[in-house]
């Protein structure tokens, strides 16, 4: 029960969008496929499905080669970013299509639709019309009807991105127990690593058509596989360290890595890798500073070290204005190791 | 796919491609092409026949646009009256109609042909644009406007575009039918006026001259398709996935300068019933006074038996023809129009979908004629010798109507999300089961639409089905042309009380159709 | 499609199977009382299904190009001036029918007794005379008077391209004048504002005084017989033919070559130049009967009786010179 693709490559005309990838999906496993707009993440889910030509390459199926099936034979179930719920039936009418499609009988079909729409959170939404729900709520359904037909796997691509924000992040959180709780086997496409981390066990990074990395969430979080990939994960000042004894040497302190190879190696700093701390060994001036929702976003020039402006953060309640001077720690959370150059 | 297409474009090969192919090569084959070509004359009728052609494109087009609109766009109670009543213009035959100009513009001319042609129509630009309409979202109109953009630039730059697609299909079919038109511009023209439809019908019926008839039949032919090509590119890619709503959703009580426009296609409609409205007063008019003569007499088979059966009969035999041809022009032009979106979304070449595109157009822009007088020479080839079978009246007819659905459907279908398609693949519906369960349902008003004009234009139907029809079971128009020919005041009356009761006939037949649903449970309310 | 395989057997009266069928193709014009076809049909046992196909002229060339498997068995319309064309084509079949001694073969075409007149229309000028009495303008009597400056723009004829009394009307006036004399009357007519429109429905219906369209002009090109449609309720005709501006065309009948049914359709033909339908010509298709002694309808009588000394044209003439004479009248109206 596994899905295996090797060298797959997808081209419209002369543009390649997904090139020679290999992709593997073990049984029951969450695998986010995480990357910037543009990358061919959500082309290479649609060659998955079946729905783009792959131009060279496999698609296997517990090793049995997918070319020839049909998207509607495949079993996998697909959950497209705006829902696409169908407009001339209603909410129950949706989430029972695929049982339609494999003949489920009736009485069958009308307690599978229940049960999911339970498991979604919309309980008694069967005879509403989908154009009356929210944003929210069509793709609740749009989730509950990729279920309700038990796909072999579930291809979600941006499944929340066209929510707003605080509906994203407790969607995803819902939806991370749907699919845990379903046992579902899926790959979820985004660009957003707060949502691949959420839901996945395991991240795949995509940039340019490839795929540059792979591994689980903390993995990917700690060690991206190069700058562009840590920049891509919000880690982009870049700075030569020396790892010894768990505990790395950088121009901004030291910082205690107990994960990180022995060595020369080079760090990449999210803006919550620098807090305002008094008792910090780093003094810099306050250049700017925007306010979040549990924290103050700063930008700083650190006086002594010449690394230009860099990022930070400080606690609400006791954030320096613009012009103040500011005593900076390297907390190591925010803190990633890049392979030495 | 390709398989499937095979359908409409056999059924094209043998009756039209065929018969064109094989009368215009009897007259080739005499030879005197060339002294035909070279004539200036030959070069003016060209002209002469594009240019009024375009002509009445523009007025039509114009006209049709404010109908368009309020069908599609204003809810207010009588609406669904108004939707029907611009078709009447079509089931009228055209000598009737033309009749009717000549008392509105006795002197005749260029404009009184022009007006006839647009008064015919004005239908087709309203059901294509207002099909697409009625389903298009809101919101992006008023996205434009909240962008500080004026009612009138919002249309341009936001409507305008999204409804291109239907424009470019209304104004291609009402270009090959003001091209080809044939009756209007006899009667309206008398004997000043010609167009390569009327000299090929001079040719080839009054002096049997197959040869001229040859030459002029392939100029019309090349200059149709310059048109079609002409029309295929300004379309192209235009034809893109819009959000479709329901109609419930975006049909709203007209606000402010609405209201004008409203007024507006009020007007046009007002206009296109003064003929309508001429005719049933002179029905109801005697030598002595206003009197029902014409509808008892038309209760039977009319003064000394001209019509061999009752103008109730006559109905009847009108809905059969009708009823076959639509359902034959409904699984020939649903069938070509599913072909030619999935051949469009497909990675196919666009040339060769547009070329598929162009010749299931052509049998609008060609002579009744050349393929009737065609068919004399070549379906007796088939077996059961279909050229004086009953049966070739609804093929004849089809042949007509199933451009027109194509014509409605396309811009329809290819407005359907891809996505949703998708979607319902993922769930385990095949191709097949795609276009049933999501394609169909959503373009159900559509064809219902399709369907109606489909029907009404096969009622109205005179030239194939005056040829073909059995003389013992006439079609309304058949029995209104045989009574208009006859002298006599009752003949006369009758004539316009069997007009009266075809409009009748269709307004109600129109009604019923459209009140067709197909199962609440299963199409809820889009 | 149970509607569709319904409606196509439906509203009609199907041969029984073994049934002997004879098509007739036949003109637009073709009338006849379904009692008197039921009649010939249970007397003969031969059910006759009609085919019709445009005017004269399509019908004849419509004969012509499906002569080689023609689509039926006789043909009936077929008149003078298109008769040669089907002739010379060898559309028909010898066939002389028995009911032909009585009459009918006074119009015989040729000696080869392919075609049977089955009857005769003649294309006259109309009037209408109590407009003219209003305007205080004596009837016309010839083709002469129309010309005259005291009928200006009263007078409405047909186009002889799209129409086929507006081509009788011109062979009448040829056959009148001659050639070239014709040109001289039509540049005449022109001066003096006849109004040419497409058909007979715009000319007679719609620019006639004297029928229910009640139109501008009083003179009309129309046929012997319309009178007898326009009979005012007290019995006198309120219209008039011209007698001496008649011409004269003959309808024949006549076996196909190729019928498949050729001895069936000899009998039909007999039947239609019989006594019988003969006698029911007048009133159905406002025509003359060919045959002898056939009585007319009693209306007709006074408001329409056949025109004695009618013009007319050997049908090799028509043929020879249609469409040059067609082309130099198109020239002349719209010069």
């Amino acid at each position: 029960m596994s899905l295996r693709a090797k060298g797959m490559t997808v081209a419209f005309g002369k543009l390649t969008a997904v090139s020679t990838v290999d992709l593997e999906i073990a049984d029951g496993e969450v695998v986010a496929l995480l990357g910037p707009s543009g990358c061919g993440k959500s082309t290479l889910l649609r060659a998955l499905a079946g729905l783009e030509p792959t131009a060279v390459g496999t698609v296997e199926w517990d090793e049995q080669d997918l070319a020839g099936v049909p998207v509607h034979r495949r079993g996998f179930g697909l959950v497209f970013q705006d829902g696409q719920l169908f407009p001339h039936r209603d909410v129950a009418g949706n989430v029972a299509f695929g049982l339609r499609m494999l003949r489920v009988p009736d009485g069958e079909r009308q307690a599978r639709v229940a049960e999911l729409l339970s498991l979604v959170g919309l309980d008694g939404y069967q005879r509403r019309r989908v154009t009356e729900l929210s944003g929210g709520e069509q793709q609740r359904v749009a989730l509950a009807r990729a279920l309700a037909p038990r796909p072999r796997l579930l291809l979600l691509d941006e499944p929340l991105s066209a929510l707003d924000r605080a509906l994203r992040e407790q969607l995803a959180l819902d939806l991370a127990r749907v699919l845990a709780e379903a046992g579902t086997t899926a790959l979820v496409v985004t660009h957003d690593h707060d949502e691949a981390f959420t839901l996945a066990d395991r991240v795949a990074v995509m940039r340019a058509g490839s795929i540059v990395q792979t591994g689980r969430p903390e993995q990917v979080w700690r060690c991206p596989a190069d700058e562009q990939t840590a920049a891509f994960l919000g880690a982009r000042t870049v700075l030569d360290a020396t790892v010894a004894d768990g505990r790395a040497a950088t121009p901004l302190g030291v910082v205690g890595l107990p994960w990180a190879p022995a060595g020369r190696v080079r760090i990449a700093l999210r803006p919550n890798a620098l807090r305002a701390d008094p008792d910090g060994s780093v003094d810099a001036e306050v250049l700017g500073r925007v306010h979040r929702r549990d924290h103050v976003r700063l930008v700083v020039r650190p006086s002594t070290v010449d690394i230009g402006e860099v990022d930070a953060v400080a606690p609400v309640g006791a954030a320096p204005q613009v012009g103040e001077r500011v005593r900076l720690a390297l907390d190591p959370d925010g803190v990633a190791v890049l392979p030495s150059a | 796919m390709i398989a499937t297409a095979l359908i409409p474009l056999g059924f094209l090969a043998v009756f039209f491609v065929w018969p064109v192919a094989a009368i215009v090569h009897r007259g080739l084959s005499a030879g005197g092409v060339a002294a035909v070509l070279g004539r200036a004359d030959t070069w003016e009728l060209v002209g002469f026949t594009l240019g009024q052609a375009a002509a009445s494109t523009a007025v039509a087009l114009l006209a049709g646009m404010p109908v368009a609109f309020v069908t599609a766009r204003v809810r207010l109670p009588w609406i669904g009256l108004l939707r029907v009543l611009v078709l009447v213009p079509f089931v009228l035959p055209t000598i009737v109609v033309g009749l009717a100009f000549r008392t509105l513009i006795p002197d005749g001319g260029v404009v009184a042909i022009v007006l006839a042609n647009a008064f015919f129509n004005v239908a087709v630009v309203a059901r294509t644009v207002g099909g697409l309409w009625t389903h298009l979202d809101r919101r992006a109109e008023d996205a434009a406007r909240s962008l500080g953009a004026s009612r009138l630039t919002a249309f341009r730059t936001v409507t305008l575009p999204a409804l291109a697609p239907a424009v470019g299909s209304a104004a291609a079919v009402v270009f090959l039918f003001s091209a080809t038109s044939f009756g209007v511009v006899l009667v309206l023209g008398a004997a000043e006026y010609r167009t390569l439809e009327t000299e090929i019908y001079l040719r080839t019926v009054e002096l049997f001259d197959l040869p001229g008839a040859a030459a002029l039949s392939l100029l019309q032919i090349v200059a149709v398709l310059a048109a079609l090509v002409a029309g295929a590119v300004a379309r192209r890619r235009r034809e893109s996935a819009l959000r479709l709503r329901a109609k419930e959703e975006t049909a709203r009580r007209p606000v402010g300068p609405e209201w004008t426009v409203v007024a507006l296609a009020l007007a046009i409609v007002g206009l296109l019933m003064t003929p309508i409205v001429a005719m049933v007063l002179r029905s109801l008019s005697t030598s002595d006074g206003w009197g029902l003569a014409g509808y008892r007499a038309l209760a039977g088979t009319g003064d000394r038996g001209v019509l061999a059966v009752s103008g109730v009969d006559a109905a009847l035999n009108s809905l059969r023809t009708a009823t076959d041809a639509t359902a034959l022009a409904l699984v020939l032009g649903l069938t070509a129009s599913v072909v030619l979106v999935s051949l469009r979304r497909g990675r196919h070449r666009a040339a060769l979908v547009e070329a598929v595109d162009t010749a299931l157009m052509l049998p609008l822009g060609v002579s009744a004629v050349t393929v009737g007088f065609g068919y004399l020479i070549t379906l007796d080839a088939l077996p059961g010798d279909l050229r004086t079978s009953p049966l070739l009246v609804p093929l004849a007819q089809a042949l007509v109507i199933t451009p027109l659905i194509i014509r409605i459907m396309v811009p329809v279908l290819s407005s359907i999300d891809t996505r949703l398609r998708q979607a319902a693949a993922t769930l385990g519906a095949g191709p097949v089961r795609v276009w049933r369960e999501v394609d169909l349902p959503l373009a159900a008003r559509s064809l219902l639409s399709a369907a109606a004009f489909g029907y009404v234009v096969a009622l109205g139907e005179f030239g194939a089905t005056s040829f073909l029809a059995r003389p013992d079971a006439p079609t309304l128009p058949v029995a209104i042309g045989a009574l208009i020919s006859r002298p006599g005041e009752l003949n006369n009356q009758m004539a316009y009380a069997a007009c009266t009761l075809l409009m009748v006939v269709t307004v109600a037949v129109v009604l019923l159709v459209e009140r067709l649903r197909a199962p609440a449970a299963n199409l809820g309310e889009f | 499609m149970s509607t569709a395989a319904c409606s196509l057997s439906g509203g009609d009266q199907p041969a029984a199977p073994g049934e002997r069928v004879v098509t007739l193709v036949t003109h637009d014009s073709w009338a006849a009382r379904p009692e008197l076809l039921e009649e010939f049909r249970r007397e003969s046992g031969i059910k006759v299904e009609v085919r019709k196909s445009g005017d004269a002229g399509a019908l004849t060339n419509q004969l012509v190009l499906s002569k080689a498997n023609p689509i039926g068995d006789l043909a009936y319309g077929v008149d003078s001036t298109f008769a040669s064309r089907a002739l010379a084509e060898n559309v028909f079949a010898e066939y002389r029918s028995p009911e032909a001694d009585k009459g009918p073969q006074r119009y015989a075409i040729d000696s080869s007794a392919r075609l049977t007149a089955i009857d005769v229309g003649d294309v006259c000028v109309n009037t209408h005379p109590e407009t003219l009495a209003q305007k205080g303008i004596p009837e016309p009597k010839s083709f002469e008077d129309l010309a005259d400056p005291r009928y200006k723009d009263l007078l409405a004829v047909e186009s002889p391209l799209t129409s086929s009394p507006g081509l009788a009307f011109l062979l009448g006036t040829i056959a009148h004048f001659g050639e070239p004399g014709w040109t001289d009357y039509w540049r005449r007519l022109k001066a003096n504002g006849v109004k040419v429109v497409r058909g007979w429905e715009e000319a007679y219906g719609q620019e006639f005084s004297g029928s229910s369209g009640k139109g501008q002009r009083p003179i009309v090109v129309s046929y012997a017989s319309s009178p007898a449609a326009e009979v005012a309720p007290d019995g006198k005709p309120r219209t008039k033919a011209l007698l001496d501006t008649c011409f004269r065309q003959v309808e024949y009948a006549g076996v196909l070559a190729g019928a498949k049914h050729a001895d069936d359709a000899k009998k039909v033909l007999d039947f239609l130049a019989s006594q019988r339908f003969q006698a029911e010509v007048a009133d159905t298709m406002y025509v003359y009967p060919a045959r002898d002694g056939v009585p007319l309808p009693p209306s007709w009588q006074t408001a329409a009786p056949a025109p004695v000394t009618p013009l007319a044209m050997p049908s090799d003439r028509v043929q020879a010179n249609r469409e040059r004479w067609v082309e130099q009248w198109r020239a002349l109206a719209q010069g």
